[in-house]
């Protein structure tokens, strides 16, 4: 597969320099490196700037509700379990609105892949806390700056025992596009938390701002080690990024016994005949 | 011997009540008589004061008496409760000594239920024991109520079995050697009709049968009874149940599943199916067939968790923001129940619309004897889906003269399957067009609401052009039938499908009545200001019932004959 063949027709009405951008882009590379026809694929969002990419990159999409594209995303992918389910979420879709769905769905594990674009801010509102906006943030709303201790994902998940946990960012476009091939890769709840300028309302986590603090954790760290993981996540002042945890284990698909049946899509309705079932209610 | 005879076991809960409920209408059931029982108890695990009431005749009933011919009372609380309901000349049966109520009154049986339990091996065998003294004091068969115990504890183990029935054939000997009083038994009754079905389990046999593959909720009573049927089965027939983290999630899940290609059902009460109206609007605007049973109970907020009510019909109706069309059926009885899940899914599928099932606890919980459900009725009828051959160049929304598009299953053709919970355009993308909205609310909503209407299932109408017409929806169905048979110049309307409203139906039924009366679980008389709505007919009254408890024969009989 080629680049090309996850081109859209649908205009970006993202801002020009937007962080998304540099997500676009990596999505597409890991999914032409995936081999992966657009058929085959299933782009799952819910609602904000970063809900706009399944629009953006040509393949099947489910465009949901604010908050809610984790559970659509893990019905999805129970009924087709053939399909490559990635959720393109938000800081404020995922973990304000959706935040209890972000907690269970790492406790189901369903075998999807979760980009969350973090730009620490409300874009599609204009410019409004998120739950991961640096405290003393002014906005408008908190015109006294934020006081609401940031919501932390990375350590959360890893609380949580997900799978899988990386962290990337939008300006380095070839190494996100191997976090999201490597969170395809791994079967489970993959999270990748995407750090992303937003060049609108984010007037301090800007290019810059992160230029100066993101580092890739070298092979020196193993991704097996969940204490050195949890160490990595706790970092403030310098921002590692990578795959900060990976452990296989069984998915929800294995445990629930969804692998052992054909796909539920190709079920043959006919064949739910209960006439015996009817016998235990004589 | 008399027509008909009704039966409570009432005691604490964790007693076993509903055991020995469930053993004594497969009791009457399994010797050919009709049964209709009902489950009153308490929003909690130990105590209390819960019954179980079985009313058995040898004529088909479809509702249940207000007053008992005969109870059990297994503990001390039991008998306060319940000799209110105890009818003239009827029996109640304690067990004294152990309730330290030393003086014997009129009516009272006394029965050393917890000793005779002991014997059989522990106070836990008291509701079987009791199974015995009813049969004893009715003149039933001891034999059909052994069988009718070993077949409820056979789940359990052989020897809990024996235990069981050991217990039944003490209480059953003890009254016959050592009590006076009986009553008289039913008549013999030769139905053919036999399964013995709860509207919950009805209704989830149809999803089964109609080949639901996936089932979502989160737990609320009284709708958990779906999904513990649904997940009996699940197993044997490939199916998987998802228990979610709440409500939200369980809607979406089942939204996300309905788009990817199966057929996907949630289920909740009222509080619940608060939290699911943004889903349902999803469902809507995605265009995506879905499947949504709410479980009537009175509200508002908790209210009453595990009693009756029809308070959210109107809520149902105009639930989700936005407008669009959608189905929603009232099933009136188990064998409807079990049809109109079947015909919800071929709905949801055919116009791609959210298709509700509208119950309640009174339905959902009753037991009634029936003829075995056709597992062939509504066969699957899918619509426009698309699991191959599906052209890529037809859009999802493409415009259509019925507002039904071509759905394809995600990654089993060439074409893509978008789905968009923005205003779209016929390829699903985001637009702000104003002539596209304008096409797009069309197709949504006078589209398809048309094409439903077009299909909407007809008032069930009985003693057409009597002088009084009762007029009901969902769980009235029984009630208003048994009344109306039993008082002179009275018929009755009921609506299986309340959306669309079956207005020329409606309009055409009550026509040339003297009198029209809604029977409705509410405040308000819900069912008589939409009948006004659509077809501009006033009734003349409402019966409305909003206590918690299911409407009796005796109420609505009273209601009948009040007017005339």
């Amino acid at each position: 597969m080629d680049l090309k063949d996850f081109n859209s027709d649908d205009p970006v009405t993202w801002c020009p320099g937007c962080g998304n951008f540099g997500i676009q882009a990596a999505l597409k590379t890991a999914l032409a490196k995936l081999g992966k026809k657009p058929q085959e694929l299933l782009l799952v969002s819910g609602i904000g700037q970063a809900a706009k990419m399944p629009h953006y990159v040509k393949a099947n999409f489910f465009n949901g509700l604010h908050g809610r594209a984790l559970p659509a995303a893990a019905g999805a992918k129970i009924a087709n379990r053939g399909l490559t389910v990635i959720v393109t979420t938000g800081d404020g879709d995922c973990y304000g609105e959706g935040g209890n769905h972000f907690l269970h769905n790492i406790r189901r594990n369903a075998d999807i892949t979760v980009i969350v674009h973090d730009n620490q801010v409300y874009g599609l509102t204009k410019g409004q806390a998120s739950p991961t906006t640096e405290p003393g943030t002014k906005t408008r709303i908190q015109p006294g700056g934020v006081i609401l201790a940031p919501f932390p994902p990375l350590e959360t998940a890893l609380a949580l025992g997900c799978g899988f946990v990386a962290r990337g960012y939008a300006a380095e476009k070839e190494h996100l596009a191997e976090l999201i091939l490597a969170g395809i890769a791994h079967k489970g709840f993959s999270l990748i938390d995407v750090l992303q300028p937003c060049v609108s309302f984010n007037k301090l986590n800007t290019y810059e701002w992160y230029a100066k603090r993101v580092y890739k954790v070298g092979p020196e760290h193993d991704p097996a080690d969940k204490a050195a993981a949890r160490a990595l996540a706790e970092q403030r002042e310098r921002l590692p990024l990578g795959v900060l945890y990976s452990k296989p284990g069984p998915d929800y698909g294995e445990l629930s016994g969804l692998d052992a049946l054909p796909p539920l899509a190709d079920a043959d309705l006919s064949a739910a005949d209960i006439t015996g079932v009817l016998q235990d209610f004589r | 011997m008399n027509t008909e005879i009704s039966v409570r076991i009432s005691g604490e809960a964790g007693q076993g009540i509903v055991s020995a409920g469930m053993m004594l209408a497969r009791l009457y059931k399994d010797s050919g008589r009709h049964v209709f029982a009902i489950q009153d108890y308490m929003s909690r695990i130990r105590g209390g004061t819960n019954f179980f009431q079985v009313r058995a005749a040898a004529a088909p009933v479809h509702s249940p008496r207000e007053k008992c011919d005969l109870m059990i009372a297994l503990d001390k609380d039991a008998v306060e409760a319940g000799l209110p309901a105890l009818a003239a000349g009827g029996l109640l049966v304690l067990d004294r000594n152990k309730y330290g109520l030393a003086e014997p009154r009129e009516s009272w049986v006394d029965v050393p239920l917890y000793a005779l339990a002991q014997e059989a091996g522990g106070p836990i065998y008291a509701n079987s024991v009791a199974l015995g003294v009813i049969a004893a004091l009715t003149g039933e068969s001891p034999d059909n109520a052994v069988k009718a115990a070993v077949r409820e504890f056979s789940s359990k183990g052989a020897a809990a079995a024996e235990k069981n029935a050991e217990a039944v054939r003490k209480g059953f000997a003890h009254v016959s050697a050592h009590v006076k009083e009986r009553l008289p038994g039913v008549d013999a009754g030769a139905h053919g009709a036999d399964c013995l079905l709860a509207g919950n389990e009805a209704l989830a046999l149809g999803a089964v049968s109609a080949g639901c593959k996936f089932y979502t909720a989160y737990p609320m009573s009284p709708a958990t009874g779906i999904m513990n049927t649904v997940a009996d089965h699940a197993a044997r027939f490939g199916i998987i149940v998802e228990q979610a983290e709440d409500e939200i999630a369980a809607v979406n899940m089942a939204v996300g599943a309905a788009y990817a290609g199966v057929r996907a059902m949630t289920a909740s009460s009222g509080g619940g199916f608060a939290l699911m109206c943004e889903g349902l609007s999803l469902a809507a605007m995605t265009e995506t067939p879905l499947v949504l049973a709410v479980v009537m109970r009175p509200g508002p907020a908790t209210g009453f968790p595990t009693r009756t009510a029809q308070e959210d019909l109107e809520f149902v109706l105009h639930a989700g923001h936005g407008e669009f069309a959608r189905a929603v059926y009232a099933p009136g009885s188990p064998a409807e129940c079990f049809l109109a899940a079947k015909r919800a899914f071929n709905t949801a599928e055919r116009w791609q619309v959210p298709a509700l099932l509208l119950s309640d606890q009174h339905l959902a919980e009753s037991f009634t004897n029936i003829a075995a459900p056709d597992p062939a009725a509504e066969p699957p009828d899918r619509g426009r889906l698309f699991t191959s051959g599906f052209d890529a160049l037809a859009d999802r929304y493409a415009y259509s003269e019925d507002g039904v598009s071509p759905r394809p299953v995600p990654g089993r053709s060439c074409a893509l399957a978008a789905a968009d919970s923005d205003e779209h355009g016929p390829e699903g993308h985001i637009t702000e067009l104003a002539g596209v909205r304008i096409k797009m609310t069309d197709k949504r909503l006078r589209l398809k609401l048309a094409g439903l209407a077009g299909e909407v299932l007809p008032p069930t109408v009985v003693n057409a052009g009597a002088k009084t017409m009762l007029c009901g929806f969902g769980s009235t169905l029984g009630v208003m039938r048994d009344a109306c048979a039993a008082v002179k110049d009275a018929g009755f309307v009921h609506l299986p499908q309340v959306w669309p409203f079956p207005a020329a139906g409606m309009s055409a039924a009550l026509k040339g009545a003297g009198r029209v009366l809604t029977v409705e679980g509410n405040a308000t008389g819900q069912l008589a200001r939409l009948l006004r709505r659509e077809t501009g007919l006033q009734a003349d009254g409402s019966v409305l019932k909003y206590d918690g408890r299911p409407f009796t024969l005796d109420e609505v009989t009273a209601a009948l004959e009040g007017g005339h």
